[in-house]
């Protein structure tokens, strides 16, 4: 379990034919093999990959060459299944490949295997994987946070340099927190959404995990852009991987509501020495209060159930996925393949997208939920008016044992109170290593202003260069 | 406590296209009651005078040219998950 050197170093190594893309894939399967009892892959692509090594070893190219990556099992590749890790996709073969996946192939990226995650990128903790539960690879006996776990994992355990999340209400920030990896949940819009099952459109964002702020900027950098497979994708103005940052004359807020009741004092001593570091560079670092933040979880647990109750209707055992052998009407195919199908939280997602989009209850519920978040936007765009970062914590506690919140649903989703404000909003966030508590990684979480990843990535490897 | 009625329940049930299980509808209401308890939170703020938002991209009709684009898809490919086809058609079971 060797760590792999920096990305950029790959491709050099690759194109001057001092590595072989072919050895990188070889690495890569033998590592996932060793990792097997982690259950943080699904499937891999050797067939695939190994095809794609041998031609890139003929002629090596771009900015990617030869690295090998896991995809979260949520993207639409080639070579293999997509199941969402859903019972519903079990059987299903994509026809076609997500634009990420298309633009990291086409810099010579090799995409070697699928990574586990909770059912439809719903919960926060693997557990919810209609498969396996995956195992955080610095205690097996605890969670390594979700939905990416799978992919947060396999980065940490070197069988990649890095993987590709989703993340709708925190699912690469918290498990990247949970396993000490960095965690990039780029501006809504960055990266191409098509081919990505879809979860809640209008907060599912796309980015790496990776080991450092380098590699992960530089994956993003790779995948950002205009596409007109999704036309949400927005213009991309800057470059991503000049990451020149001095924190002597900026401005960070502390976001005084992560920083109060409910997170675990181990976790706050963290932040709180990581903030020192960050006044010891120069930075002024004040507390700012963001009142309507707390309310952003109860506004993501009806905006996203709505979104997704609807986004799952395409699955109707009729044109792909499981179907029901047995059904005898075409009304009861429907209700049979995704009563079968669906596991608990997709079924419950359904049910209350269902009802707070019902007549009667729409304007009480999703409409009140989107006006609580116009509000949310409005503190992020004040803040932003006199701050140039905001930091907290990413997540209230650290990996928790696998089991522990499994039987109450709403203890789950309070996984998520520190990072879903950033998904309604839209704004960049980044999950940085910033330490262990009890053994554990600790996240230290930055949020940026609408469109600043580049700035965002820069001050995540200045405050990456403070902590070595 | 928001209060699920088991007739509710079934009726989302319906509306979701999910034959539930007697354990399920049970359990069911007595989640979703607890998680709609706490996103009523929000009844309590105030939020008068402000718009909803429905999208953060801040863009506005994003058009492409009105054009065939051909893809490369072969039909055989996009129905090769199909449970059932006939004459390079989705096959479903009877709708009356």
């Amino acid at each position: 379990m060797d760590t792999w050197p920096a990305i950029s170093q790959i491709a050099d190594d690759v194109k001057s034919g001092k590595l072989k893309a072919t050895d990188l894939v070889n690495r890569s399967l033998k590592t996932i093999e060793e990792g097997k009892e982690y259950d943080a892959i699904i499937s891999t692509l050797a067939d695939r990959a190994l095809t794609r090594a041998a031609k890139i070893d003929n002629n090596p190219a771009g900015r990617l060459a030869g690295v090998p990556f896991i995809a979260k099992d949520n993207f639409l590749t080639l070579g293999g299944k997509t199941t969402a890790a859903s019972n519903i996709l079990r059987p299903f073969e994509a026809p076609y490949q997500a634009t990420a996946i298309e633009r990291l192939e086409a810099e010579g990226a090799i995409c070697v295997a699928k990574a586990n995650l909770d059912a439809f990128a719903h919960g926060s903790s693997t557990e919810n994987s209609d498969w396996f539960v995956t195992k955080n690879p610095h205690d097996k006996t605890r969670v390594p946070g979700g939905s990416s776990g799978g992919s947060a994992a396999s980065v940490v355990l070197n069988m990649v340099p890095f993987a590709l999340g989703t993340d709708t209400g925190g699912s690469i920030r918290l498990p990247a927190s949970f396993v000490g990896a960095v965690g990039v949940k780029p501006t809504y819009g960055r990266v191409s959404r098509s081919g990505v099952v879809a979860m809640a459109s209008s907060t599912d964002v796309i980015g790496p995990l990776a080991r450092t702020v380098d590699d992960a900027a530089l994956v993003l950098d790779v995948m950002a852009g205009q596409d007109e497979l999704d036309s949400t994708t927005i213009t991309k103005a800057q470059n991503l991987t000049e990451l020149d940052y001095n924190f002597a004359d900026k401005k960070i807020g502390l976001v005084k509501e992560y920083m109060q009741e409910g997170l675990e004092p181990s976790v706050k001593t963290v932040i709180e020495a990581a903030i020192d570091k960050i006044k010891a560079a120069g930075a002024e670092v004040s507390e700012i209060s963001l009142p309507s933040l707390p309310l952003a979880l109860a506004v993501y647990y009806i905006v996203c159930p709505a979104e997704v109750s609807s986004n799952l209707s395409r699955y109707d055992g009729q044109r792909y996925g499981h179907s029901a052998a047995e059904a005898k009407s075409l009304e009861e195919s429907y209700e049979l393949s995704r009563e079968q199908g669906f596991g608990a939280e997709a079924k419950r997602r359904i049910m209350i997208g269902t009802y707070v989009l019902s007549s009667g209850y729409y304007d009480a519920y999703y409409k009140k939920a989107q006006t609580v978040r116009t509000k949310i936007i409005n503190e992020f765009t004040d803040a932003f008016s006199n701050y140039d970062l905001l930091i907290g914590p990413t997540s209230p506690t650290v990996a928790f044992k696998i089991g522990e919140k499994t039987a109450d649903p709403l203890k789950m989703y309070l996984n998520d109170i520190m990072t879903v404000a950033a998904n309604m909003s839209g704004n960049p966030a980044i999950s940085l290593p910033a330490g262990t508590a009890d053994g554990l990684p600790v996240g230290l979480q930055m949020i940026a202003p609408m469109g600043a990843d580049g700035i965002m990535l820069a001050a995540a490897k200045a405050f990456e260069r403070l902590s070595r | 406590m928001s209060k699920l009625s088991r007739e509710d329940v079934l009726k989302l049930a319906a509306l979701s296209k999910l034959k539930l299980s007697d354990e399920e509808v049970v359990r069911l209401q007595a989640e979703l009651g607890e998680i709609l308890d706490y996103v009523n939170l929000l009844d309590k703020v105030d939020a008068t005078g402000q718009d909803p938002t429905y999208q953060v991209s801040g863009l506005k009709n994003v058009y492409r040219k009105d054009e065939v684009k051909d893809y490369g898809y072969q039909a055989e490919e996009l129905l090769k998950n199909a449970p059932a086809i006939q004459d390079g058609q989705f096959k479903v079971k009877r709708v009356l």
